[in-house]
């Protein structure tokens, strides 16, 4: 390859970019953040309204969508950055605070640091994020641009160094950069773990033509959303390590396997491919050089367990995404048996700055032998949810309490769950274990796509592992027995253990049937299915045993063991709230004046008990179902 | 559920298009039912049929993925789809009462579409906004935090105005809107035929 001429071709590209980027300094910019998730929590109508105050007031400010920086809980966001000020962002914006900002901070001086959330620079007057715990934790590598980059416009991520990766790469050998690769034991964030290199160099030395690279966004685990909100919020980083792939591995052609639940990922990628395709970095001469990619999407039509490699290969084939055996792996053999590398989003996103900044930079974060950083979708009972980056290493407990802040309200953390339907149920005293691909095996969990959900006491752990299990259990795609019926024995006895008719013999043979599914299924999904059941008959052991033995549901979740009751003690003549939230009209005013529930027609569905004003807190679940008659009898 | 005139028509005339605009690869064959689906808004028996002629292939090879895949849907979805998010942080917090509302409240079953065509009501697994559980999303729209009582106003919207502020502000695709519209007449009459 010419060197000089790709370093030119980037020189050009990069300073369009920076010229482009410095007239947005030049006046003030509202960015705002419209991912799916902020879209959810009404960023949309925040964007209006800042346009619609901007018109009125004849204002020369910018209002540009970006992705989503993760801070979840305090959607919808904004950052406003102005000339003379540092950038701030916003949270919890709404219509009528988007007119206050355009008002007193656009229009005046006045930067209404009361609705702040956090400075982006460093200044006299309000804290960054590493003044807080959670930016002291956090490290971000592949969600630093997320959220302060327009993700549909190349020039943003050309600015922050993007394709400088790419340009590098193509004045390295191939066999250079795959030596790289390994050096740095990047691992797959598939779940796996399996190191990236080794996979690439498979790639390179197996026969056959043409070679392809496939990127799996075939997120399917309930609970994580860290990949669709890359593809949001910088689909170039996904896709300049896949053009780096290509060239180190030799392929010509690629795929980003989305799936089709995510239309704005979608559609954000397809954008991205066509603008790269305009700058020259895909297509016959990428950079002017010898070396020709083209990349497209693939739609995935939703089964969780086409993100098995093998299973999604063969759903791209037109079948049904069903595994088959390995080896031959796809690096040998793989998409129209032609040899096929194919990694995580995530995988993928740490590429360039491996290249960028090299091996070693990238191993002094996180463990020796889990080099790098995490990212988590941090969901469930938590103050702070959202996405968090944090070195491999990182400890449970700082993400969920100094991250995450810990559980709101008065109830207590109960366990977290990770790694999805694969994953397991940790307790409190796990909550000291390093995160890292072998800690957490170790302990009965695995990394998986990093979907973390913390639950408190008012969850019941049966539930959650009959609610995974009945998860895998649909999505089985039937091919080994074992996992296909062996699920559905699980399954029914869960569900018959929840209703308060399980037997004590039945914990054995769960435990028996899990082993049994582990060791006779071919895929990870049936391998790893058992394991939300293991892992709480572990650590919860005694909440199986009050469902069995007493009938108790001890978090007062699984509607068959439970009654609502409403206390009369606590009850007030003058209030009549739960009878208004009663979607039944189970809720009835007694002749004294009080309230009371019509057993036979409530439905169990807590609106009552939300509804309820906390200075009474009147309603109360019983568990056993039994307990009323004794309230009742006392009157 | 009976086909309509409209989606007869469909099959008939605009199958064939679709699949020798894919060449009328047996490999294609996911993208093809995607498309099919996209104009039809379910892949009825009939159409299914028709790909397997005109790909050349047995008909329980299109069969097999349509029905393994969760995007393909065999019944027609509703006037207006609802989906109630199952993904883990919305089943904890309640993704299963706001599912059996539903349920009550439209006198259907989860998976099933209301028999004027009204309603269809199905679980999706995350739709990627873990944060505000639960969620369900109507009619393209996310509804963040979803109590029985919000179920029974999200219904009410639809009854009392026929939804049109929910199409107003809705933050759908274009193209999906002028399908629904044009879609929207259809089942009305046949309403009408039935009452």
């Amino acid at each position: 390859m010419n060197s000089a001429l790709i370093e030119e071709y980037y020189a050009k590209i990069k300073s369009e970019a920076d010229a482009k980027i410095e007239t947005l300094r030049e006046k003030p910019v509202v960015w705002i953040g419209t991912a799916s998730c902020g879209k959810a929590a009404g960023a949309e109508k925040v964007k209006e309204a800042f346009e619609q105050a901007i018109k009125n007031n004849n204002l020369d400010v910018r209002v540009i969508e970006v992705g989503c920086m993760g801070y979840c809980y305090a959607e919808p966001l904004a950052v406003i950055s102005k000339p003379g000020f540092p950038s701030i962002c916003y949270g919890y914006v709404d219509e009528g605070l988007a007119n206050r900002l355009v008002e007193d901070f656009l229009m005046g001086e006045d930067p209404c640091y009361e609705y702040a959330l956090v400075a982006l620079e460093a200044n006299d007057y309000f804290p960054t994020f590493s003044d807080f715990p959670r930016g002291v934790y956090e490290e971000k590598i592949i969600l630093e641009h997320c959220g302060f980059i327009d993700p549909g416009d190349i020039d943003h991520y050309i600015a922050r160094e993007g394709y400088a990766a790419l340009a590098k790469a193509l004045r390295m050998r191939p066999e250079e950069i795959i030596s790289e690769m390994k050096d740095s034991m990047l691992r797959g964030r598939g779940g796996a773990g399996f190191p990236t290199g080794i996979k690439w160099e498979t790639c390179r030395m197996a026969e056959g033509e043409p070679k392809y690279v496939i990127c799996n966004g075939d997120e399917g685990d309930p609970g994580a959303f860290m990949d669709r909100n890359i593809l949001e919020s910088n689909p170039h980083q996904v896709i300049e390590g896949m053009i780096i792939c290509a060239y180190a591995v030799g392929a010509s052609r690629g795929y980003l396997y989305i799936r089709a639940e995510y239309p704005q990922a979608i559609m954000q990628v397809k954008k991205a491919i066509q603008q790269a395709r305009g700058k020259g970095l895909l297509g016959s001469r990428v950079m002017g050089s010898e070396f020709g990619f083209d990349l497209e999407v693939f739609e995935g039509s939703g089964a969780f367990v086409c993100g098995e490699e093998t299973a999604l290969i063969s759903s791209m084939e037109g079948k049904m995404g069903i595994p088959r055996q390995r080896p031959p792996h796809p690096a040998v053999s793989g998409f129209h048996d032609k040899p096929t590398v194919l990694n995580n989003v995530k995988t993928f996103c740490y590429v360039p700055p491996v290249i960028r900044k090299g091996a070693d930079w990238f191993k002094s974060t996180g463990t020796p032998e889990s080099p790098g950083t995490a990212v988590f979708s941090l969901v469930g009972k938590v103050s702070c949810t959202g996405l968090v980056e944090v070195p491999m290493g990182t400890t449970l407990r700082n993400v969920i309490f100094d991250v995450g802040e810990g559980t709101p309200g008065e109830k207590g953390f109960k366990a977290v769950q990770i790694g999805g339907p694969s994953g397991g149920c940790l307790p409190e005293s796990a909550l000291d274990l390093p995160i890292d691909f072998d800690s957490l095996q170790e302990a009965g969990a695995i990394m998986g796509s990093g979907g973390l959900v913390v639950m408190d006491e008012d969850d019941c752990m049966v539930a959650v592992a009959r609610f995974f299990l009945e998860f895998t259990q649909h999505e089985s795609c039937g091919k080994c027995t074992f996992c296909r019926l062996g699920t559905r024995q699980m399954l029914d006895l869960l569900t018959d253990i929840t209703k308060g008719e399980g037997k004590p013999e039945h914990l054995e043979t769960l435990r028996e049937l899990a082993e049994d599914i582990k060791a006779g299924s071919l895929c990870n999904l049936g391998k790893t299915a058992p394991n939300p059941v293991l892992t709480t008959l572990r650590y919860f052991r005694d909440e199986y045993e009050a469902h069995i033995n007493e009938r108790v549901c001890p978090a007062r979740m699984c509607p068959e063991l439970i009654v609502f009751y409403i206390a009369p003690e606590k009850c007030s003549k003058l209030c009549n709230v739960c009878v208004g939230s009663c979607p039944t009209e189970a809720v009835y005013t007694r002749e004294d004046g009080l309230k009371a529930i019509n057993q036979e027609k409530c439905v169990k569905c807590n609106n009552c008990l939300k509804a309820c004003p906390p200075e009474y807190n009147a309603v109360i679940k019983l568990s056993p179902p039994e307990l009323l008659k004794e309230k009742e009898g006392n009157q | 559920m009976k086909l309509l005139e409209s989606e007869k028509e469909i099959i008939s005339n605009e199958l064939q298009d679709i699949v020798d605009e894919f060449q009328s690869k047996p490999e294609n064959l996911i993208p093809i039912l995607q498309k099919v689906q996209a104009k039809l808004g379910y892949l009825p028996l009939p159409a299914m049929e028709k790909i397997a002629q005109a790909l050349n292939i047995p008909a329980v090879d299109v069969f097999g993925p349509a029905t393994f895949y969760n995007q393909f849907r065999l019944n027609p979805p509703g006037e207006h789809q609802i989906k109630v998010c199952m993904g883990t942080a919305c089943y904890m917090a309640g993704g299963n009462i706001a599912m059996e509302s539903f349920e009550r409240r439209l006198n259907i079953k989860e998976g099933e579409t209301s028999p004027d065509r009204k309603y269809s009501l199905e679980r999706v697994a995350c739709v990627g906004c873990c944060a505000m559980a639960p969620v369900v999303v109507v009619d393209d729209k996310v509804e963040r935090s979803v109590t029985p009582t919000r179920v029974d106003g999200i219904i009410l919207s639809f009854e009392t105005n026929g939804g049109k502020k929910e199409m107003e502000t809705g933050q759908g695709k274009e193209g999906r809107k002028e399908l629904e519209q044009s879609d929207r007449e259809e089942p009305q009459k046949e309403g009408e035929h039935n009452s």
